[in-house]
């Protein structure tokens, strides 16, 4: 199984790559909707530092979101996605393939851009440090719960809003763990316990959502 | 009863706005629920009724 | 031999033509159940129960939020209990209550909302604080319209059934996380909201009360759900015999009101 989840991997890395500004489409939105909220609440450094660890993370949330239908759309439109589910037990490799590409493709990019972020809001060292470590914790669940709402919504009309709906609650978690984390750091106290707690999130999430969508794509396709 | 005339019962001591805004609002929820789930029924017997009758 | 005999008796009940007619006579019951406790519970807490002394008469609001806020999150779980059932067993009945049962908990979580914001301006002084309980009750309301969402807009029943099944099953077992962390996330910022006034000392005339609304709600929800479910059952089945039956053998002047 380990092989189908690199093959698939690889492959939908391939893929991203070739179309590179379909990749980098929920980064690109991503910067937009951050730059966003200093227009609209006003450029004070102090409301900016205040709001920042939630504006991201929102704003993560969302890209994540949009950029989730993709993950199975193309490949149920030509057909490789029925050819993938022929392949015996494959259901579990193909939900954690794709979760895992999706996070490599939209949420580590994230990740890397998150420093930027933090200095358009006058973070401090130290939140923007907090600030990277929720999103490699965080980032993760939004792809696998992400996968999840996908493969629910698999070639539903739709689409993106039926999936930010239903997923959007059970991403609740996370961002309240997340942006607090940041938020407590910026506040001058420990975020051990945010960790701990988006840390068991994404434990939990890890183990479970593969499960649920690999049920969710044979409730989709038989 | 503890209310000593009607008006103070619909005066609920000056809250009256909000306990009434509340009550009749569930109250109107609790009545059109019932009716509209009875006439999806309805309308369903029926058409059912006049397909069996085409039958 | 008893118990396979009355093992199948029961499995009777999992056919949508033995639900069709039992429903059909228990709906009335519960009708008049939830009637009479609403009219008992509401003499107690309109009419009998005294004013609190800090938060006036506007606490008797309660004696609506607090029933309904139970009921949206019973209901869910209700809800999500039967859907498992009706995917794991392939029981298509069960799949039909489980769709029964959605708008009415989704009413339920929108009334606590509505009351609960009523309560909360007398007392707390806004329409809306961000506490761990109303703040869970919205999110719950999401996931109720994340399931009616999703069911309808899959065409084919079946596999509206299965996906809405895995929906409700993954968003109860995330309620208690999701609880949690919205308890967690209020404690934390305790210090800019307003700590909303916790209920007032109950006397034990306002629990009784309480419990009969509650109660009352119950069997309400019972008589809508078994009504929505025999529409639903009607509709999908309306090939099938026992539909025919139904419809055909029943004069109008019997079962013309539910």
């Amino acid at each position: 199984m380990s092989t189908t989840f690199a093959v698939l991997v690889g492959r939908d890395l391939r893929l991203a790559a070739r179309r590179r500004i379909d990749a980098a489409l929920p980064i690109a939105f991503f910067t937009v909707a951050i730059s966003l909220f200093p227009l609209g609440v006003g450029p004070e450094p102090q409301t900016l530092r205040q709001i920042a660890p939630g504006v991201v993370w929102v704003a993560a949330l969302l890209a994540a979101m949009l950029s989730v239908t993709q993950l199975y759309a193309t490949d149920l439109a030509d057909g490789s996605l029925e050819q993938m589910l022929l392949v015996p037990d494959a259901r579990l490799a193909i939900a954690a393939a794709k979760a895992a590409s999706h996070w490599l493709v939209t949420g580590l990019p994230l990740v890397v851009a998150a420093p930027v972020f933090g200095v358009m809001f006058d973070l401090s060292r130290e939140a923007i440090a907090a600030l990277v470590a929720s999103l490699v914790l965080g980032t993760p669940v939004l792809s696998l719960l992400g996968g999840l709402g996908a493969a629910l919504t698999l070639g539903l009309r739709s689409g993106a809003v039926l999936l930010i709906l239903i997923i959007v609650p059970l991403c609740i978690p996370a961002l309240i763990f997340g942006a607090g984390a940041v938020a407590a750091v910026d506040a001058g106290q420990s975020a051990r316990g945010h960790y701990s707690l988006l840390g068991a999130v994404l434990i939990f999430t890890a183990v479970l959502a593969p499960l649920a969508t690999a049920a969710a794509l044979r409730i989709a396709t038989e | 009863m503890i209310w000593n005339s009607a008006s103070d019962f619909f005066a609920m001591g000056g809250y009256g706005t909000y306990v009434w805004g509340a009550y009749v609002v569930t109250a109107a929820c609790m009545a059109i629920e019932p009716i509209l789930v009875a006439l999806r029924h309805r309308r369903v017997r029926r058409e059912l009724a006049a397909e069996e009758e085409r039958r | 031999m008893t118990t396979t005999s009355s093992r199948l008796r029961l499995y009777r009940f999992a056919s949508p033509a033995t639900f069709y007619p039992l429903a059909g006579k228990l709906v009335p019951w519960f009708a008049a159940v939830a009637a009479i406790l609403a009219a008992w519970g509401l003499w107690l807490g309109m009419l009998r129960a005294p004013t609190d002394a800090t938060q006036g008469d506007a606490y008797r609001i309660i004696f609506i939020h607090v029933p309904a806020a139970w009921m949206s999150m019973l209901l869910y779980v209700v809800m999500a209990f039967w859907a498992a059932i009706g995917w794991a067993f392939n029981a298509r009945l069960a799949s039909v209550v489980a769709r029964a049962i959605a708008p009415t908990g989704a009413m339920f979580t929108f009334l606590a909302l509505w009351t609960g914001a009523l309560w909360g301006k007398p007392t707390w002084g806004t329409w809306w604080v961000w506490d761990a309980r109303l703040t869970s009750e919205l999110i719950l309301l999401f996931l109720y319209a994340g399931y009616l969402a999703l069911v309808s807009a899959i065409d084919e029943p079946r596999r509206a059934d299965r996906a809405g099944a895995l929906l409700a099953i993954v968003g109860s077992v995330n309620v208690p996380i999701i609880y949690f962390s919205v308890v967690w996330w209020n404690t934390l910022h305790q210090g800019a909201s307003v700590s909303p006034a916790a209920a007032p000392k109950m006397a034990a005339i306002m629990l009784q009360a309480m419990l009969l609304m509650t109660l009352a709600f119950w069997a309400y929800a019972f008589a809508v759900i078994f009504v929505r479910a025999r529409a639903i059952a009607l509709e999908r089945d309306n090939a099938a015999s026992w539909a025919g039956a139904a419809v055909g053998r029943t004069p109008a002047q019997t079962e013309a009101t539910t």
